[in-house]
């Protein structure tokens, strides 16, 4: 029962679609949250647009609405639900900012609904930059002095009374174009004029410039008595002057004396107290290296990014508590989970160190510009556990998935003294890196790079030690005591195999001859003072007890998919943790191995037992002989577990599901072609090249347009179209290197309708519970299209033939588990494009919204049981009465210099739903809940390439009789004009005379439509064109497919109440006839 | 060179020796995760060997301006890495160094979990830091050491001394005072005379002082009879403020009883619920006895502060005479700085009891 008596019903928001700045870590603190209130008998309504997450599943509340988070579908929601009680603070600032809205909109008083944990003031002093600032002159708190000009001459006062450096900022410009840091009057000056001319109100901001000072964190939790404590401290390693989310961090702070901790913690103390926060709280300080001096440099009144890590880093169950001083306990009443008999009102201390490692999507944005600063451009985030800094560092580094072992790349050996000295004043995702490789080569001293770089030399000399050791190793010889010091510090096997010229296994076997083996400690809040029950553990070589004592129960691990990026996102961690569920209620003892901090998988209370560990051969055979499991499930955890199962196999290792073999001839292109002809299934034609002049050759042979990409990719990297020779030697050039071993993949481009498919098949039976049609056609990457359930436009002919290749696909691949195909449709052929035989991102989208447990069912599978056993009968589930909608969401406005349109590589860093029993309405709500801003009225700029002009012309007329004005480039107006409809010219961007720019930049432009044009004047204005849209929150369709669709989204909402809302149990359930 | 810590036992552990190769101390543990320069200058943890939880010691160096005390007491330290380079504005030397000149052994590299655990779930109990090879019976003869009596009288102030000041003027008994609960006096421009352990109750009412400190201090209570003697003959006399074994002492002089805790609270992490408020605060504590609640029955004492893990006693007050006690420092040094207004508390009550007079 909540401490408050009178809540029986209480409303959760989520925080959305996965975005840069906003990931999965608040699917860990709203199922958290979720969970502890039910524990409360609470009745749970939640509130969130993602599917992908675990916090949506039916079962985590008692009514879960898959809904636009907008203030609309919010009130409607809760003039329905009539919750008592409002949860916000555990849904981001997504959910931060819609309880704002709420209370301010009135909606909050009028159905009597109390917002619970920190109050509306309490937000408001902490997100309002004015309230701030007198809050904390009031409390005496010090904050970088600022000021607002608007000319030249009060930028230079301003500068007299507070001195050098300053940061400027043109104040409204995205993106913070005109900016800078100013070290003296001249450059002051210069920065002032140009920021002035960029910003749209000619206005600048000026702020004591703190960067090189010490960046620290406090994780606060207050409850409504006032008792107050802190989590935990972290220190970023990347001084003030890179974002939070894009440093590396560490926690405990290693290099500030105990009266600096309890300086800011005392500040921290005071400021949670003054503000009134109820719950969790994040506060950041710049702290001098060179005195007492702090600034407080900003507050969050909620749960946050750095409150998931701080979660992991110590157990402390951040989300959990803030939830439970919501309904009305204080933190003296609240158990501590870990040691079930302390309470949580204790601030952990641990006994090892944590350091978190951002990861970037420069993978994907190869062209986007690499360097770190004040906008995150992070998706996804590592941690890491050891004893020793280097080692935990090393660990982060190995998870990262980039390809590398160490602070070793490749591409740097080959750079000369000079231009690695060079390379470590860009602030950028190499960094790090390029220091190491500085100090491995001797060329810069410790003093030298933190003068530089202002990274403080306790953790250069860390980074030096490493070098060292990797120069120790490549020169003596490899004696046990060497091989434990390289242990100690953490190089992996493969690192020192590659630094020693052997193998990894050789490495492995030396050192398990030698008896260096690591040791596995528990993560226990209280740095062993107390018991504890939490079966939460990471290895280190610094150790002589292993606290793990395996049990004797059967086990099974289940491998995680690492951190978010694009192509493998929440979904994974998703159906991770459904895996780990299905085998604890087989009875069977789940392992979990996973790193990163941000998910649901990595609470500790999710699975039998979590080994907080890189996902490498090394670490998780490390784990695989300390624990002597059964065997290991690889299907969930996405393409980073896939990738470990043929090392476990040669291993002896017992994979469950699908077999490696299986794995690989669904992977490998030419084993890949003889399933296809072994089961009769006809793919794009195509070939695999080893040279450019073979690539020429295959696809005149082939004929354009062509689909080319490097073999064995994950999420359509480096993968492009291209439509004649010219592109196609560009291409060849610039994105892919052919070699040999390395072939490039050139396939017919099919320009038909795309079919995604999930289905679960026991090597007898295939069970599809549900296909998807994407609306973009064929070319646009799955992740990127908007996917329907159930299909609208295929014939009974094509569902049936897609239904028989499934099959036959599964059963050719000996398929124990799930499997995701996509295919392509064309003239009412179907062929297949892919198969991957694992989970897939639409996994949790169609588990959902078919009521098939489909990880469940797929572990139970892939653990031996039969579909028939479980009630499956082979074929398509039927399909449900209501329509669903997966829509992709993007994080352009973080990444400035990437093209917005939609092409064979992957771009979305999330995803909503829309549901709802009418078509047009499910779509509305996954474009509103993507964030797209629809205009239903106004004016739309029509842009295209010549290939799409005769298919334009008719959509331009629609949108025309709805009574939109168009306006056109020269070569699509006159498209549009031969209809006999207006269309306005404007000039291309290119042309002086042009004005497209100016007039989406003064809202003259309500929506663009604009498709791909080669060529390089086109391409460029083509791009110009995108990116304003991006920083004027425009709406900008690259497919027409998709046009198409919002147009129909537009018709529909002249006639149709568009906000109306069910949950996913009555959907699930039967639902209701109203709509 | 290889070193071992033998606990009384039995129990090994393997580590890297440093310093004075032979000792013999309490083998206790701390879990704060800064501070170590403050913790191995408070005298409370004289003839102990104090094993650090946290694996990283030496990170910001050494300065003068941390020390808690003249010297280290402590009689080894028990720690994972010993960072070569301290990084902070205030590293003037290194924990090496430090450890060193104040001549301090040390057992480095150790698997300090596994001693922690290990003392956690058998107790705190004696233990010795040798080398590898070194002979069972000279580790045994080691171990027959006694470590506790005389433990104050080691740590106290050899001489009284005075710290002029305009404030109220307080005697202190010193049995092992920290420097910072000095500091937080003088913060209040108090004139202090401190006075050795042995002091009597006539010595201390000779100076005529407004009132009396009772000081934290290493060991047993029951171990110091003639401090427990002079606070007796205090009592009545002059308001009195007790910290730590000054909190035992003034429970003992009132009739109450002590008891030794298994393995001890030592940590900066520790919390203690006010009972007149309800409100919780976050403790800097490091003592391995506690004041028996059971034993106050009867007595003209309330307990005033109550541990949140265990429940023991944190705090008691005199039900008639301006004096109170509390187990854990609120003079911080290391630890939270949230409970300093204890010495609000005390000065509110000099000045009550002169008015009242």
């Amino acid at each position: 029962m909540p401490k408050k008596e009178y809540l029986k019903k209480v409303m959760v928001i989520g925080s959305g679609p996965i975005i840069i700045g906003q990931a999965a870590e608040f699917d860990y603190a709203g199922t958290q949250a979720c969970r502890a209130l039910k524990e409360e008998g609470l009745e749970v309504v939640l509130v969130n647009s993602n599917p992908a997450t675990i916090m949506t599943d039916a079962h985590i509340a008692d009514r879960v609405y898959i809904e636009p988070l907008t203030a609309d579908f919010l009130a409607e929601i809760i003039a329905k639900e009539k919750p008592d009680g409002l949860l916000a603070t555990l849904g981001g600032q997504a959910g931060l900012n819609l309880a704002v809205k709420l209370a301010e909109n009135g909606t909050l008083e009028k159905y009597g609904v109390e917002l619970l944990g920190t109050s509306i003031e309490a937000i408001k002093k902490a997100e309002d930059r004015e309230l701030f600032k007198e809050t904390m002159q009031k409390l005496g708190e010090p904050i970088p002095e600022s000021t607002i000009v608007e000319d030249v001459a009060s930028a230079i006062a301003f500068a007299d009374t507070i001195g050098y450096p300053l940061i400027v900022r043109p104040a409204y410009t995205l993106g913070g174009t005109g900016g800078g840091i100013a070290e003296n009057e001249e450059e002051l000056v210069e920065i002032v004029i140009k920021g002035l001319k960029y910003s749209m109100i000619g206005q600048v901001l000026i702020e004591r410039s703190v960067a090189g000072w010490k960046e620290i964190e406090y994780e606060v939790m207050r409850d409504g008595a006032g008792n107050c404590i802190t989590v935990c401290n972290m220190e970023n390693v990347d001084p003030v002057g890179v974002h939070t989310g894009d440093s590396i961090v560490v926690a405990p702070t290693q290099t500030l004396t105990d009266h600096e901790c309890q300086m800011l913690r005392s500040a921290s103390l005071r400021i949670i107290c003054e503000l009134g926060i109820e719950g969790g709280c994040n506060a950041q300080y710049a702290l001098d290296p060179n005195s007492d001096s702090y600034y407080v440099i900003e507050v969050n009144p909620r749960v946050s990014r750095s409150s998931a890590l701080a979660s992991k880093a110590t157990g402390y169950p951040i989300a959990k508590v803030s939830a439970k001083i919501a309904v009305g306990y204080t933190l003296d009443e609240i158990t501590n989970a870990v040691t079930q008999k302390t309470k949580a009102c204790f601030e952990p201390s641990i006994d090892y160190i944590v350091v978190k490692f951002p990861r970037w999507p420069f993978d994907k944005f190869i062209y986007a510009d690499h360097t770190i600063g004040t906008q995150m451009k992070a998706t996804g985030e590592v941690m890491s556990i050891d004893r020793k800094f280097e080692a935990a560092l090393l660990k982060a580094t190995r998870s990262l998935e980039i390809g590398v072992n160490r602070l070793h790349l490749a591409a740097i050996d080959t750079w000369d003294d000079e231009r690695v000295k060079k390379e470590i004043r860009k602030i950028n995702d190499q960094r790090l890196f390029v220091i190491a490789e500085a100090f491995r080569r001797g060329v810069s001293t410790v003093d030298e790079v933190y003068d530089i770089t202002k990274i403080d030399r306790w953790f250069l000399r860390k980074i030096k030690n490493i070098a060292d050791m990797e120069r120790a190793l490549s020169e003596e010889e490899l004696t046990p005591s060497l091989m434990r010091a390289a242990k100690h510090i953490g190089l992996s096997d493969a690192s020192i195999a590659e630094i020693t010229k052997r193998s990894a296994g050789e490495i492995r076997t030396l050192r398990k001859s030698m008896g260096i083996l690591p040791k596995y400690k528990m993560v226990d809040t209280c740095a062993a003072e107390f018991e504890a029950a939490t079966p939460y553990y990471y290895s280190t070589f610094c150790a002589e007890e292993n606290e793990a004592t395996p049990s004797d129960a059967r086990k099974v691990i289940v491998l995680g998919s690492g951190p978010i990026r694009i192509g493998q996102g929440v979904e994974f961690d998703y159906c991770s943790v459904h895996s780990v569920w299905a085998l604890r209620e087989m009875g069977i003892e789940a392992i979990i191995i996973n790193n990163n901090p941000e998910t649901v998988s990595t609470d500790f209370d999710i699975s039998d037992r979590l080994y907080f560990e890189p996902l490498t051969p090394e670490d998780v055979l490390n784990i695989i002989e300390q624990e002597k499991p059964e065997g290991v499930i690889v299907q969930f955890g996405g393409q980073t577990a896939i990738n470990l199962a043929a090392s476990l196999q040669k291993a002896g290792v017992k994979i469950f599901g699908t077999s490696v073999d299986g794995i690989d001839r669904a992977e490998d292109r030419e084993r890949f072609d003889e399933v296809l002809s072994q089961t009769q299934i006809p793919r794009p034609k195509g070939t695999s090249v080893t040279t450019v002049e073979d690539a020429f050759a295959g696809a005149a042979e082939i004929g354009y347009p062509v689909m080319v990409r490097p073999s064995y990719v994950l999420g359509g990297r480096a993968m492009e179209i291209v439509y004649n020779e010219e592109e196609l030697r560009d291409y060849m050039s610039r994105a892919v290197k052919v070699t040999p071993d390395h072939p490039v993949l050139v396939d017919r481009y099919m320009e038909g309708t795309e079919v995604e498919v999930d289905a679960i098949s026991d090597g007898t039976d295939v069970v599809i519970p549900g296909i998807m049609e994407h609306i973009e056609r064929a070319g646009v990457h799955s992740g990127d299209s908007i996917a329907v359930y159930p299909p609208r436009t295929l014939s009974s002919k094509v569902i049936y033939t897609i239904i028989d290749y499934t099959k036959r696909l599964a059963l050719n691949l000996n398929v124990k588990g799930l499997l995701n195909i996509q295919y392509v449709v064309v003239d009412n052929e179907v062929y297949v494009i892919e198969v991957n035989p694992r989970s897939s991102r639409t996994v949790p989208f169609l588990s959902k919204i078919t009521d098939v447990r489909m990880v469940n069912v797929a572990t139970r599978v892939a653990m031996g049981a039969t579909l028939k056993e479980l009630g499956f009968h082979s074929g398509l589930v039927t399909p449900r009465p209501y329509v669903a909608i997966k829509a992709p969401v993007f994080s352009f406005a973080k990444m400035q210099d990437v093209d917005i349109s939609l092409g064979p590589e992957m771009k979305s860093t999330g995803e909503v739903m829309g549901i709802d029993y009418h078509y047009a309405r499910a779509l509305y709500k996954a474009i509103v809940g993507a964030g797209m801003n629809i205009p239903t009225e106004g004016c739309i700029l029509f842009t295209v390439a010549d290939k799409d002009k005769e298919e334009m012309k008719q959509l331009a007329k629609a949108f025309s009789e709805l009574g939109f004005h168009l306006v056109a480039t020269e070569g699509t107006a006159k498209a549009i004009h031969s209809l006999g409809i207006d269309a306005d010219v404007v000039g291309k961007v290119h042309e002086r005379s042009s004005d497209i720019i100016q007039r989406i930049k003064t809202g003259q432009i309500h929506m663009v439509i604009n498709t791909l044009t080669q060529g390089k004047h086109s391409a460029k204005d083509g791009f110009r064109i995108r990116r304003a849209t991006v920083e004027h929150g425009i709406a900008c369709l690259t497919s027409l497919d998709t046009a198409w669709e919002v147009l129909g989204v537009l018709s529909f909402m002249r006639e149709r109440r568009l906000v109306y809302s069910l949950a996913l149990q009555d959907y699930v359930g039967g639902g209701d006839d109203l709509a | 060179m290889k070193g071992k810590l033998i606990l009384e036992d039995g129990t090994s552990f393997s580590g890297e020796l440093f310093g004075e190769a032979k000792t013999v101390g309490e083998v206790v543990f701390n879990t704060g995760m800064t501070g170590y320069q403050e913790i191995l200058t408070d005298p409370s943890y004289c003839r102990q060997i104090v094993t650090l939880t946290y694996p990283l010691i030496g990170n910001y160096g050494i300065n003068e301006v941390f020390m808690q005390s003249r010297k280290s007491f402590v009689r080894g330290l028990i720690a994972g890495e010993l960072c070569e380079v301290g990084s902070n504005r205030l590293a003037a030397s290194t924990i090496r160094e430090f450890l060193q000149s104040e001549n301090i052994p040390c057992l480095h590299e150790v698997d300090t979990r596994r001693v922690t655990r290990h003392i956690r779930s058998e107790g705190t109990m004696k233990g010795v830091i040798v080398p590898e090879n070194m002979p069972d019976e000279t580790v045994k003869e080691l171990l027959s050491t006694s470590t506790e009596a005389g433990v104050v009288r080691e740590a106290t102030t050899p001489e009284p001394y005075t710290i002029e000041g305009d404030g109220f003027h307080v005697a202190v008994l010193d049995l092992g005072i920290k420097r910072n609960i000095l500091k937080a006096f003088k913060l209040r421009d108090y004139k202090l005379t401190v006075l050795p352990a042995t002091a009597t109750a006539e010595e201390v009412l000779s100076l005529s002082p407004d009132a009396v400190f009772l000081s934290n201090g290493p060991g047993d209570p029951k171990d110091v009879p003639e401090a427990i003697a002079t606070v007796k003959a205090l009592i009545g006399k002059k308001p009195m403020f007790g910290i730590c074994l000054g909190h035992q002492l003034f429970a003992l002089a009132m009739g109450a009883d002590t008891y030794k805790l298994k393995f001890g609270h030592r940590g900066s992490n520790q919390p203690v619920k006010a009972l007149s408020t309800g409100r919780v605060h976050i403790t800097s504590q490091n003592h391995g006895y506690a004041v028996d609640e059971n034993s106050l029955a009867g007595l003209p004492l309330v307990v005033t502060h109550r541990s949140v893990n265990d429940g023991t006693v944190e705090g008691i007050r005199h039900t008639e005479l301006p004096i109170f006690s509390v187990q854990y420092h609120p003079e911080a040094s290391p630890g939270p700085e949230e409970n300093t207004c204890l010495f609000d508390d005390f000065d509110a009550m000099i000045r009550a009891s002169k008015e009242g007079a």
